[in-house]
């Protein structure tokens, strides 16, 4: 059976495989990690421990699903269905493949600009409706960083969008035959890096959840599977982001023809997926005023620029 | 400016390298319970009653040990031979509260209790950490091999008057003029 | 398309009205959120993609996101629960319930007029923006001016 985009088997096969990569990469990033730290890490369960996300899932299913009785019940319950959903609505737009996607969107850039915006409710409601003090701190560092890092995250694309000329990612992609836009685009693409580190909430822009100063910042109520759909939900945007890069900056599923494109796709976003992990094994958190003069002081002139100059440069040839 | 982007920049590209090459090197990690780690003679891990080379209890059950334990976990009671030396009626050490920190065996004048290697002493019930004269007494002289207390001390014991022992002058008979 | 277009509708104006009798200001937030959303897929259906994305990006995503903050800031609880509880009777209604009727009114003698379909012309990203810079370009510049001025008394108020 052939794989097409928007065909059921495609949908149902892009789902599987992202929650199970996302799944996956709590082993991995625990290997990963130890590696980078010169220690072993979970190697027990099963070989190299690759049960160990079977087991930690048994683990999480079968824990108390606890909803604290001073909570906004609601509220409480919606958090984290909120960030696996939107993020796993952004994979829709994402060409994984020439055949292998969900729908070809011309607003797929803007559609997953409009999903990671709508992701802080997810944090902010979780740490809100705790009604705990570390929960709620963690929630008002978030809500700031996810806005303000939308921002630049937003207008380091557009230099892409500009060069190619849609907000289309499929046409995105294809405007990559001759050159990778991380060539002409290497101060959007650094600017996206940081801006989707800061985005995923993850180390070393881990602010919301900042374990040294405010317990576990917006989940700390969590527990049982709740937690793990906030745990699962961060890998998920480590996914996203990863092959956000892959499509606007790395020329997607483009490669030499000699492996099949999706396997160029996934080769590329594991390789970003693994240098996520290594900015968390080596970077330490900023403080919380750095993190956000960085951005507003550094990366919005930055990225400012970038796309003037961009647009200079497109108009002047 | 160019300060900015080395703070920023290139300082942590250069620290994510020096990272990123901790892959090729070898973790320090043992593997415990199938690689058993190198403990040092010397290590304060669990605590045990020795024997002098004649194979008798070196215990004296002067209570010095129970006196230096900062968390109290030694209990024993003084009882005496018919021969004249003395050794514990019982003695008992609360593991659960041992904190192994070897003042006991500074204090004990005789080399009797001392610490050895092993640390695996997890117990499911805790009633079990409590161990008891037999569980602690060993069969040998531990670390000080040639130490026999009753040989080199003044007491009086039987087959040994005072005098009598290592490097121990005769005592001094001080009804007598004589210096 | 049509009944995406209807049931869009049927929630936009359900949740606004749950955004009303709401005494949870969470709670009330949340429904003002779904109903922008649902504003989204309106305007999706009508054939304008862009303006479905920016109703997202920038009402739900951005606006809502600093009221929700603002709530943060406040300490909420159960007595202005009880306080907007006491706010909500049938006496407060009436004035603004006769307003709303006569502009309903209007709009639908509007509406009779025009002869209108659904999904008529698909308006993308570049005619927005062709229509944006070309004859609009004096609206965009003073509205940039606007939010220029308001940046720089921001940094006035933040700095003090």
């Amino acid at each position: 059976m052939a794989l097409e985009i928007g065909s059921g088997l495609t949908i149902g096969l892009i789902l599987g495989v992202v929650i199970v990569v996302a799944a996956m990469l709590i082993w991995v990033e625990r290997r990963l990690l130890s590696f980078w730290q010169e220690r072993l890490g979970p190697n027990r369960v099963g070989p190299f421990g690759l049960l160990q996300v079977v087991a930690d899932m048994i683990k999480i299913f079968t824990k108390e699903d606890w909803v604290p009785p001073f909570a906004d019940r609601l509220s409480f319950v919606i958090a984290p269905a909120i960030i696996m959903i939107v993020i796993l609505l952004s994979f829709a737009v994402i060409p994984f493949a020439p055949n292998i996607g969900v729908v070809d969107s011309n607003i797929g850039v803007l559609f997953v600009l409009a999903m990671a915006s709508l992701g802080a409710y997810s944090v902010m409601l979780g740490g809100l409706s705790s009604d705990n003090k570390y929960a709620l701190l963690g929630s008002l560092r978030a809500a700031a960083q996810m806005v303000s890092y939308e921002v630049f995250m937003g207008i380091s694309l557009l230099g892409v969008v500009a060069l190619s000329g849609s907000f289309n990612l499929r046409t995105i992609v294809e405007a990559q035959e001759g050159m990778w836009f991380v060539i002409p685009q290497f101060v959007g693409f650094v600017i996206f890096l940081i801006a989707g580190v800061a985005e995923s909430h993850r180390l070393p822009f881990d602010i919301p959840e900042a374990e040294q100063e405010i317990c576990a910042g917006y989940h700390t109520e969590y527990s049982g599977m709740k937690f793990g759909m906030f745990f699962v939900g961060e890998y998920l945007g480590l996914v996203l982001v990863s092959s956000l890069i892959t499509v606007l900056f790395f020329g997607g599923w483009m490669g030499p023809a000699f492996l099949p494109p999706i396997i160029w796709f996934a080769a590329k976003a594991g390789v970003f997926i693994a240098f996520f992990i290594l900015l968390r094994a080596a970077i330490p958190r900023p403080r919380y005023d750095q993190l956000m003069s960085y951005g507003w002081l550094f990366l919005l002139p930055l990225s400012l620029l970038n796309l003037l100059i961009t647009g200079v440069v497109i108009l002047s040839t | 400016m160019y300060k900015l982007i080395k703070d920023t920049l290139i300082s942590q590209v250069v620290t994510l390298w020096g990272v990123f090459m901790k892959l090729f090197t070898k973790a320090d990690t043992v593997q415990y319970p199938d690689e058993q780690p190198y403990m040092f003679p010397r290590w304060r891990g669990r605590i045990i009653l020795s024997r002098d080379p004649d194979g008798e209890e070196r215990c004296v059950a002067c209570n010095l040990c129970a006196v230096a334990c900062p968390v109290d976990c030694i209990a024993l009671q003084k009882a005496e031979k018919e021969d004249g030396r003395w050794y514990p009626e019982f003695f008992r050490i609360n593991f659960s509260r041992c904190i192994m920190c070897g003042f006991c065996e500074e204090a004990c004048p005789t080399n009797a209790i001392q610490l050895t290697p092993d640390f695996e002493m997890a117990e499911y019930i805790r009633q079990d950490m409590v161990w008891e004269k037999e569980d602690l007494l060993i069969d040998g002289t531990g670390k000080y091999h040639d130490y026999n207390f009753y040989r080199v001390a003044g007491m009086q014991i039987k087959n040994k008057d005072k005098g009598e022992a290592l490097n121990e002058a005769p005592p001094v008979d001080v009804r007598s003029l004589l210096p | 398309m049509t009944t995406l277009f209807y049931l869009a509708g049927a929630i936009a104006i359900l949740s606004t009205c749950a955004v009303i009798v709401q005494t949870n200001i969470v709670h009330a937030l949340l429904y003002l959120i779904l109903s922008l959303l649902s504003v989204a897929v309106v305007f999706y259906t009508l054939g304008a993609p862009f303006a479905a994305v920016l109703e997202a990006i920038v009402y739900a995503g951005a606006i809502m996101v600093l009221f929700l903050f603002v709530i943060m800031m406040l300490n909420m609880g159960q007595h202005t629960r009880q306080q907007e509880r006491g706010w909500l009777t049938a006496r407060v209604f009436i004035a603004p319930a006769i307003m709303a009727a006569l502009l309903l009114a209007q709009l639908l003698n509007v509406m009779s007029q025009v002869d209108y379909e659904l999904g008529l012309t698909r308006v993308g990203v570049l005619e927005v923006s062709a229509l944006l810079f070309g004859p609009y370009v004096l609206a965009v510049e003073l509205a940039s001016i606007l939010l220029l001025a308001g940046l720089v008394s921001a940094y006035h108020l933040a700095k003090k």
